[in-house]
């Protein structure tokens, strides 16, 4: 109910559009109201020509342009109200969209860890159409018909209040069957919604994960999955088209019923005198301009239904808060010093699993900071919480000076470039890639950020160079070419923080060093968090901090690390005896440095 | 592997696919009626249902008619009351055939819907790489939901839409035989009609596929936003985002808004023609009841058989639009469905046996669009349980190599063989080879579903004890254990609550437990840190026991401990051997691993003072004097200390032919055998 009140709401915002589309629909209804009377005369007329055998072309003429000129006034009104009742759902369809699409892209990280994309598709698409159909339906037609069907009963009423009675008796039946069926239909639409929601899951993951799939053969196993999925979605879609039918076919049999009423009981008022064949027929065409609303209701049921489920599901995520926000007083920071300071920061995604512990640290601006540590040990973590992908649960991290919290989440991310684990990039020319943080980049200035990020040469050589569009997720590049597309990228922010999370780590050696030499380069001046899973990189680092377990367990420069016996000398023994002892220990040919040999 | 994918027209847009605008279109519906006539006896109950239902539909005036002609004029109530009882009966009816009809509709409409979903769903699994490659995730998404959809709606359309045909049938023949003559009349406005629908039809099939494209690309957009939104966010491209978003959905908004106007044009002239007709009759029908040629009665039923008679035409027009979309999406689907998997199963494909794990590749070019290749006349020889490690430059074609022996792609018959156990891999089931490989890929996929359903992944059949010893062995059981509910922690998309790290560690637990013959290493532990790395390397100790081993790595310290080691370089392999022996062939290997070695000196030369043993050698400890006295001693974290050998327990390799060459921790020493350089071409 309240989802449905919240969408009439968005209706009503357009208000001239409402009002157009109501003023139409009346006007439109006051036309086609006054088309029985004047059949009803006709007949009337022709009643009297069946008992005198004389034909008064004069009034049956009248009558006849009466019911033309009528239907003329009907047939424009009735486009300007669909028009109008159109166009106020597209805008409400518009601006939900326009929402969902800005509330969404908003969201803090701890969102997206928990919607999947299909399941957010599928509330933007088919949630959205559902919502904008109610508006159409709902809002504009049902009480076009409601303000019919009262229209209809007041002017059968003071024709024949008895038979008037009658012929409305089937609405108390029909409307107290829906609004049972409502209920329960409503709820199965939830659980559809949801199932197909499922559905699109295990498709999209499926599609995603295809050379998963294909390298373990498990086709067969996928299809599985999937087709218990499908199933469940037919299964609760064909009860839910059951009830509809069974409510459409109700509604139609008590209508039906009443029309042989008044039929019968009319008749009856003819052949006693008290009513003329021309009233009758009256009667019999009002019952017929209810046919179509009475078609309709189950029709405004399914949608209403349809749209309070949908409702539902979109304003969970409309209603959302970003546990990330703006403070109201959030100040605007130009251009950051790059000092950035975290102060006994703990971090938890789920409130019961502590992930960082009382981190505490600071950077100097222009010095560079690597995070080492095992999977999971809350690296990525560290990094996120310094443009406020999450807020932190305790302690606060400052940059220059000022919280975080207490800076506009615009100029704060202007600030920092990241390069993430996971690069993403968009389906557009690799120019519009690299100038994905700044659009007005001018060409000279990508070229230069390609350049750096060694990308320049391959680009280059393409046939279409920079305007190459790139396919779905970057798939048609190579993991280290996304790597250094999300490289030049952040080049251009030409941001004083950089985070560089494991930006590396599927480069060959050749390209790995030239990057590392321009991202030397890059350094110079930024304050900048590495994390990665080489020495190599980590050596030039100012600090180097080990972390275990959400805790800082080391910290220091590469030469103080080694010399104390802690995490960080043993990461780096292990490192510098890769194969060795391990193959060594199997009985393997492989390996191994040259004592090895007997 | 650039050639292929940037081949092709841009992604992205919509535009090559929507440009279809037919109502109806033979070949959907000769595809989708197979799909129908499984449900064959639902399918005839809901028609006989619908035929009984229109028959009542129609009858309803008719009896007006009859009680007014017969009994009330006549004055006959007690025959009225008889004609009431026998409407009374026929609204029964009604009832019940219009439930029937609607419900068997629904069902079979949903059996439609299902089987289709099904089909397109297995079709999906059969189709090769290539077609991923060139079709975004998206798009296939919209096919199998959004076009599927549309179809459900055209399913309950045709109910409607064949009801309303047949009234239309009935009310003709109902009009005929009231009065020939005045039936004729009052159905002389249909040409007129017929010709707006004419002059109408262009311009809203134009409007519809605007419609649907300008849809399409919100959707594309509103997914690529989501999926990226990490990237966004970093970005700050919100507000720039917002506005282009705006822009599409605007001409969303605006194409609807024109389509609508189109279709609520069709309003003024039905209302108009049906003013008409009505008039006609009236007014030709006065006359006819003066003669005493129509009864009063049936001059009604006109009047109410011409409203209703309009009401089909009005539904019809107005699910025009849908009709369209419906053949549309019905195009698209059997597009999909008739797309021939390019990498099917010969015929008399046999299945693999249990393979000893020999691979051997032949002269393999291979390219993902025919004019570029990405590998050039490739030959290798794999003895089983070997291990062997491919290294290059990004873009050299290794990855696009492990495809191919995946069988992700097919090698074509002219250029090239991949062989297992010596037999042509496109002449084997490629089931029953994908069953006998595992790939660890560099990017690690989960799929949504607990940690226990990832790890048994499509071996549902094993133990606990197997998955748990899996999970051991890869180092994967501790963090497993310290999760929420342990095994059966649920896993957001692609396992979204894990870091990298901790996803590759339970792909590679579900790699042991695939127990596979042959296994595929792609850069799979790039995203690793090194202490895991340790782990890992353990664990694959193991794991590649017995099993024929490909490596793909840019660490050279994941390389080192291969058999063999094979360079490779814009798709050719140019240079083949043990680490020692690459070395002092002093070729691209040996290249790669000084620029790590020198950037590491350079780097341990700023430092200053690591080494010990006054090297600028960065490594110095105690455990590791082997190496800071090895001379070329790596110290790079990528490079392993020490020279690498090879062959030394008699493991020959009869395509490189050469002998244990023990460098023994210099280059001074020249292997027996010179290594295999290939000539490049």
């Amino acid at each position: 109910m309240n989802e449905i009140l919240r969408i009439v709401g968005l209706a009503f915002a357009h208000k001239r559009l409402c009002a157009a589309a109501y003023l139409a629909a009346a006007g439109a209804a006051t036309a086609y109201l006054f088309l029985p009377k004047f059949i009803g005369g006709a007949v009337d007329d022709i009643t009297e020509i069946a008992e005198t055998g004389e034909v008064p072309q004069g009034t049956i003429l009248v009558a006849v342009l009466a019911i033309l000129g009528l239907s003329v006034v009907r047939g424009f009104l009735s486009f300007a109200q669909t028009f109008a009742s159109e166009s106020l759902s597209q805008r409400v369809a518009y601006r939900v969209r326009n929402q969902f699409y800005d509330h969404v892209q908003r969201m803090s990280f701890g969102f997206h860890d928990k919607q999947h994309t299909g399941n957010l598709m599928s509330r933007a698409i088919s949630d959205v159409e559902s919502v904008r159909m109610f508006v159409n339906m709902g809002i504009i037609r049902t009480p076009y018909f409601i303000a019919l069907f009262i229209a209809v009963s007041v002017l059968l009423l003071q024709l024949d209040w008895r038979l008037g009675l009658i012929s409305m008796s089937f609405l108390p039946p029909a409307a107290f069957q829906s609004s049972l069926l409502r209920l329960k239909m409503r709820s199965i639409w939830l659980r559809a919604h949801e199932k197909m929601g499922e559905l699109s899951t295990a498709l999209q993951e499926n599609l995603t994960g295809v050379r998963v799939v294909r390298a373990f053969a498990s086709e067969e196993y996928e299809q599985e999955k999937f087709e218990r999925k499908n199933i469940e979605v037919a299964t609760d879609t064909i009860e839910a088209e059951r009830l509809h039918s069974l409510n459409a076919s109700f509604t139609l049999f008590t209508f039906v019923v009443a029309l042989g009423l008044v039929l019968w009981l009319g008749g009856r008022e003819v052949i006693n005198g008290q009513m003329s064949l021309g009233e009758l027929t009256q009667f019999i065409l009002f019952m017929q301009i209810l046919a179509m609303p009475v078609r309709m209701t189950s029709m405004l049921v399914h949608a209403y239904a349809r749209a309070a489920s949908a409702g539902q599901r979109l304003f969970e995520i409309l209603d959302f808060e970003s546990p990330v926000q703006e403070s109201p007083g959030a100040e605007e920071i130009t251009r950051s010093g790059g000092r950035v300071r975290f102060n006994n920061v703990s971090f938890s995604y789920d409130d019961r699993h502590p992930v960082l512990k009382g981190i505490d640290f600071e950077v100097q601006p222009g010095k560079v900071v690597a995070l080492l540590g095992a999977p999971g040990s809350g690296k990525s973590t560290v990094v996120d919480l310094i443009p406020r992908f999450y807020d932190v649960r305790s302690g606060r991290i400052t940059i220059d000076g000022m919280d975080v919290r207490d800076v506009t989440l615009e100029s704060l991310r202007r600030n920092i470039g990241i390069v993430q684990q996971d690069n993403f990039l968009f389906t557009t020319s690799i120019r519009d890639n690299i100038a994905y943080g700044r659009p007005h980049a001018t060409m000279d200035e990508i070229v230069e950020a390609a350049k750096v990020a060694q990308l320049h040469d391959f680009i280059s050589a393409l046939p279409d160079g920079y305007d190459t569009e790139i396919g779905e997720r970057g798939s048609t590049l190579s993991g280290g070419q996304r790597q250094r597309m999300a490289i030049a990228r952040a080049v251009l922010l030409d941001p004083p923080i950089l985070i560089l999370d494991d930006s590396t780590s599927s480069v060959d050696a050749g390209t790995e060093e030239l990057i590392r030499q321009a991202m030397e380069s890059v350094m110079k001046g930024r304050t900048t968090f590495v994390i990665a899973h080489r020495l190599g990189t980590i050596q030039k680092a100012d600090t180097i901090m080990v972390l275990k377990d959400g805790e800082i367990v080391q910290r220091g420069t590469h030469s103080e690390l080694l010399q104390s016996r802690g995490p960080y000398r043993e990461i780096y023994e292990l490192q510098l005896r890769p194969q060795e002892e391990i193959m060594r220990e199997v009985d393997m040919p492989m390996a191994i440095g040259g004592e090895a040999l007997p | 592997m650039m050639g292929g994918m940037f081949a092709g027209a841009p992604k992205g847009t919509a535009g090559d696919e929507e440009t279809f605008g037919k109502v109806y279109d033979k070949r959907v519906v000769t595809k989708v009626l197979p799909y129908i006539l499984v449900h064959r006896n639902l399918a005839i109950l809901a028609f006989v249902a619908m035929l009984v239902f229109s028959a009542t539909q129609v009858a309803f005036p008719w009896m007006i008619k009859v009680g007014i002609d017969r009994f009330i004029t006549g004055g006959d109530f007690a025959g009225l009351t008889w004609v009431f009882g026998i409407f009374i009966g026929l609204a029964a009816l009604n009832f019940g055939s219009n439930y029937i009809q609607q419900l068997a509709m629904a069902k079979v409409g949903q059996g439609v819907l299902f089987g289709l979903r099904r089909d397109m769903f297995a079709h999906l699994q059969k189709l090769s790489l290539s077609f991923y490659d060139k079709t975004e995730v998206g798009r296939i998404m919209s096919r199998v939901q959004g076009d599927v959809g549309q179809l459900q709606e055209f399913m309950s359309l045709v109910v409607v839409t064949l009801g309303d045909l047949l009234s239309l049938a009935g009310i003709v023949a109902a009009l005929l035989l009231l009065n020939l003559k005045l039936g004729l009349i009052s159905m002389t406005v249909l040409p007129v009609f017929a010709i707006v629908l004419m002059v109408w039809q262009p311009f809203a099939i134009r409007a519809y596929v605007r419609v649907r494209t300008s849809a399409s690309i919100v959707n594309g957009a509103l997914n690529e936003n989501i999926s990226g939104v990490r990237v966004v966010q970093s970005m700050n491209r919100q507000e720039k985002n917002l506005r282009d978003f705006d822009a599409k959905t605007q001409d969303v908004q605006k194409s609807n808004l024109y389509a609508s106007r189109l279709s609520a044009g069709l309003l003024p002239p039905v209302d108009i023609l049906m003013a008409v007709a009505i008039g006609l009759s009236l007014f030709f029908g006065s006359g006819m009841v003066a003669d005493g040629a129509l009864e009063l009665g049936a001059m009604i039923a006109f009047v109410l058989y011409i409203q209703r008679f309009f009401d089909p035409i009005r539904n019809l027009t107005m699910q025009y639009s849908q009709l369209q979309r419906s053949m549309a999406s019905g195009i698209r689907i059997f597009e999909l469905l008739d797309k021939e998997p390019d990498l099917v199963d010969s015929p008399d494909a046999t299945p693999l046996p249990r393979l000893r794990g020999e691979v051997e590749l032949r002269n393999v070019s291979f390219g993902y669009s025919p004019d570029e290749d990405v590998t050039r006349n490739v030959s290798l020889k794999i003895e089983a349980g070997q291990t062997v490690a491919i290294v290059g430059p990004t873009g050299a074609g290794k990855t696009t190599l492990v495809s191919l022996l995946a069988r992700f792609y097919d090698v074509k018959r002219d250029r090239g063989a991949i062989l297992v156990d010596g037999r042509d891999i496109r002449d084997v089931t490629r089931g029953s080879l994908a069953s006998q490989m595992s790939m660890v890929l560099q990017e690690p996929f989960l799929f949504s579903g607990t940690v226990r359903e990832n790890i048994k992944y499509n071996h549902t059949d094993v133990s606990d004890l197997q998955m748990t010893e899996a999970a051991m062995a890869v180092g994967a059981h501790e963090f497993i254990s310290r999760l929420e509910d342990g095994y059966d922690t649920y896993l957001e998309e692609r396992g979204g609550n894990l870091s990298v790290g901790q996803r590759q560690l339970l792909s590679f637990a579900r790699a042991i437990v695939a127990d596979p013959r042959i296994l595929v290493l792609d850069e799979a532990t790039a995203n690793i840190d090194s202490y895991t790395e340790m782990l890992v390397q353990k664990a694959l100790r193991r794991l590649l026991q017995g099993r024929t081993a490909i490596v793909i790595a840019h660490r050279l310290s994941t390389i080192l401990g291969a058999h063999k080691i094979v360079v490779l370089a814009k798709g050719e392999i140019i240079e083949v051997g043990t680490h020692s022996q690459l070395m002092n062939l002093d070729g691209l290997y040996s290249h790669l691993y000084h620029m790590n070695f020198d950037a590491m000196e350079k780097s341990a030369d700023q430092s200053g003072k690591m080494a010990e043993n006054g090297q600028a050698i960065a490594q110095t400890n105690d455990t590791n004097e082997k190496a800071s006295v090895t001379g070329h001693g790596t110290v790079e974290v990528d490079l392993s200390p020490g020279a690498q050998n090879d062959s030394s327990d008699g493991h020959s390799e009869p395509a490189v032919n050469d002998k244990p060459a023990s460098a023994n921790g210099t280059h001074a020493k020249q292997p027996e055998t010179k290594p295999a350089r290939v000539k490049s071409s």
